[in-house]
């Protein structure tokens, strides 16, 4: 039935990968919009002390910066452990078969 | 501005770029397939291309023009590096892993995998070569300012000698090198920008930003009689004239024989006049600072501050600050910048600048160049809004950034080096904010060109510091515009030449191909950087990200997620991103500046293009997929 059983278990794994890259890319899209978007409409609040003694557009913009270096690692982390889990299943299914 | 030439820094100059060409030469005798001179074969670990991503991205805008930015334009400067970092998120949740699964040496090759198509090929090489021309022109720029204290060379002769070094590395090796040469060069520039923060922060903050060796110059400040307006009478001055420009008022007065220009102003409703600083291009020919001929060295380096509150309790110098510290005081106290304004003196051309408090919580907020808050309007808003999108956007489709992803072997490793690329970047651009504002209150800037802001606050450490970041800075616009002309030659030799014409080119024509397709763009590039002299580097590079972020994005992620996507869709997108892109620079009013027109003139006051390239060129790949499908070869696989 399944020949072409490990092409099919790539893809999965490409597309699990894929959705989350996707889901991470709107995360930051949303937050880098908020900062342009606060910048735009509600300049003022970008004034106000919040971290440290720092002001909102400090602290936002170097907290962006931090964000996108955790979001890269959250991201290799899970891309990881999806392709060790599709190597695993593949290993069993072919243990299975023989 | 004047310059000295520093032997401390020629010596190691000389080492560094021997260096580089060096380890040109030993990859060189190991490239012979076009394989390894496109892309090095695919034989680069992860760290090592993580790291030289960084050092090709960590370009002349980033080290020189946001430093440079945010010296002069304080927070304003930041937004490129927030901008430039968050288009990592694109690269690697949209773009890298796909690509990578596509693709085998360029831009072009991934865009046509699935069709085969030549208009494709053509446009996007069309693209390629475009986006890194627009590239090329920030680091030649860039590449001047640099040996001009450095060398005590004019801008001219930085630009010639940057592209000779350059083609010759290009042309002796191709990628090998310039993956190793990026390694290096990326931590190097990373390890010294922390050093140079760690002296900044060491140095605190002071009223009087003397340098080793070097007294800042205290700003005259005379109190004139005034009748109507007019000034009659300054003790020890002779009065020559006095000229409105916009809101401003400037009173020309004489003393030895030496004209000079005053900021005609209040403080504490009292007149004063205020020293500014002149370059006057005269009738003659003759280019005079501060009234007087180049040699007399009369022209003063500036950036100091009015007012340093610590705790609410005024202070002339703070002592050692720790970063968090350092910021909050700079937005407490007040800093004095110096604008630029531009009049005609009777026959002579004259830039002044003059001195402008202004208070540290306004420069730590985004506004003083894209105006968002007081003083905005739709204009500057779009266009802040546009920027935005172009960084956003943009270094996803930049082609020298993209080659990089074939040169490790799979794509676990694409996704790592990227990764590994964007912590030592955001790290970097971090740093980038305590370097330019420690130039802004540190008496380095040179009003001439911001460029120069982060090498020049290193010679204020000491020669040393100066000379090995001044080598670096040179070896990054290298290291840079070597992978910009390989790409560019790829598009020509490989893309169009190769594959467009079909000239199904031998492996060493290919390679002979892309050497003189190399040469060519060198010299074109050398051209450019004249041309575009004294504008900041960032801003430049802003346009080559909106051009990138028009003609290829759009292709690139309906290719990836949209499975209707045609070729003729794709190469539509292409050509209105271009086309689109270009018209809205080349009628921006920087570049009315540029042809010796009136800014405020210009067709339309939008800097940056991609707020409305980018939507267009989205608009186009949908639409023509839509009225003209891909053919039906893979439909009918399905059904059958």
């Amino acid at each position: 039935m399944h020949i072409n059983n490990t092409h099919e278990e790539k893809e999965s794994l490409t597309k699990r990968k894929s959705t989350l890259g996707i889901r991470l890319f709107f995360i930051y899209l949303l937050s880098y919009a908020g900062f342009v978007a606060i910048g735009v409409f509600q300049y003022e609040l970008l004034s106000i002390p919040v971290l440290g003694g720092l002001n909102l557009a400090l602290a936002y913009g170097i907290g962006l910066i931090l964000f996108a270096v955790v979001l890269g690692i959250v991201y290799n982390y899970y891309c990881s452990r999806y392709e060790d889990e599709a190597d695993q299943t593949e290993e069993t299914q072919k243990g299975g078969t023989a | 501005m004047i310059y000295d030439i520093s032997y401390t820094a020629l010596f190691f100059f000389f080492v560094f770029v021997g260096l580089v060409i060096g380890l040109s030469f030993y990859f060189g005798r190991k490239t012979s397939s076009s394989s390894s001179y496109y892309a090095a074969g695919g034989n680069i670990h992860w760290a090592v291309n993580g790291i030289a991503f960084a050092g090709d991205y960590l370009s002349a805008a980033s080290f020189l023009g946001i430093c440079g930015m945010i010296a002069v334009s304080g927070f304003d400067g930041f937004l490129y590096a927030i901008g430039f970092l968050a288009g990592w998120i694109v690269a690697l949740f949209l773009i890298a892993e796909p690509f990578k699964r596509l693709g085998k040496f360029t831009f072009t090759d991934a865009l046509n995998a699935k069709f085969n198509s030549r208009a494709i090929t053509l446009s996007a090489s069309v693209s390629t070569l475009i986006v890194s021309v627009f590239y090329l022109i920030p680091q030649m720029v860039g590449a001047g300012d640099l040996v001009m204290p450095l060398l005590g060379l004019p801008h001219w002769a930085g630009v010639i000698l940057v592209g000779t070094i350059v083609i010759i590395i290009v042309a002796s090796a191709g990628m090998a090198s310039t993956t190793y040469v990026q390694f290096l060069k990326g931590g190097l520039l990373i390890i010294l920008s922390v050093v140079l923060t760690v002296y900044i922060l060491k140095n605190g903050l002071t009223l009087t930003p003397d340098s080793k060796g070097e007294k800042y110059h205290s700003f005259m400040e005379l109190t004139p009689q005034v009748a109507d307006g007019k000034v009659t009478d300054v003790a020890g001055w002779e009065i020559i004239g006095q000229q409105v420009v916009g809101k401003k008022t400037f009173v020309k007065l004489a003393q030895d024989g030496v004209d000079r220009w005053f900021d005609f102003t209040q403080a504490n409703n009292k007149p004063i006049l205020k020293e500014t600083l002149t370059v006057t291009q005269t009738a003659d020919g003759n280019q005079l600072y501060n009234g007087e001929a180049r040699e007399k060295r009369r022209f003063y380096q500036v950036g100091h501050m009015s007012k340093i509150l610590v705790n609410g309790e005024e202070v002339d110098k703070t002592g050692p600050l720790g970063p968090f510290e350092f910021l909050s005081t700079l937005q407490e106290s007040e800093i004095v910048r110096f604008l630029q304004v531009k009049f005609t003196d009777g026959p002579d051309q004259v830039s002044l600048y003059y001195p402008q408090v202004t208070a540290g919580e306004t420069f730590m907020l985004p506004g003083l160049k894209y105006k968002i808050g007081r003083d905005s309007n739709l204009w500057s808003k779009l266009d802040f809004i546009s920027l935005m999108l172009a960084l956003f956007l943009g270094t996803a489709a930049l082609p020298h950034i993209l080659i990089r992803y074939y040169t490790v072997k799979t794509p676990r490793d694409a996704r790592k080096s990227t990764i590994l690329a964007i912590a030592a970047i955001g790290g970097f651009y971090i740093l980038t904010l305590f370097m330019g504002l420690g130039a802004a209150v540190n008496g380095v800037l040179d009003v001439e060109s911001s460029n120069m802001a982060a090498p020049l606050l290193a010679r204020a450490f000491g020669a040393a510091l100066f000379s090995i970041i001044s080598a670096v800075a040179f070896a990054t616009v290298l290291g840079t515009v070597a992978g910009l002309i390989v790409a560019s030659s790829g598009a020509i030799a490989h893309d169009f030449i190769d594959v467009y014409l079909k000239k199904n080119l031998s492996d060493h024509k290919k390679v002979k191909a892309g050497k003189i397709a190399a040469f060519a763009v060198g010299i074109f590039a050398i051209l450019l950087g004249m041309a575009f002299k004294g504008i900041n580097v960032s801003f430049l590079v802003g346009w080559a990200f909106a051009i990138a972020a028009s003609a290829n994005l759009p292709a690139i992620l309906f290719l990836l997620f949209w499975k209707r996507t045609s070729e003729t869709g794709i190469a539509a997108s292409i050509i209105v991103g271009i086309v689109a892109s270009l018209t809205i620079i080349l009628t921006s009013p920087t570049m009315w500046g540029r042809y010796g027109l009136d800014p405020a003139n210009a067709i339309h006051q939008l800097e940056n293009p991609a707020l409305i390239s980018f939507p267009l060129a989205v608009l186009t790949v949908y639409l023509v997929s839509i009225l003209y499908p891909k053919r039906q070869k893979d439909a009918t696989l399905v059904t059958s």
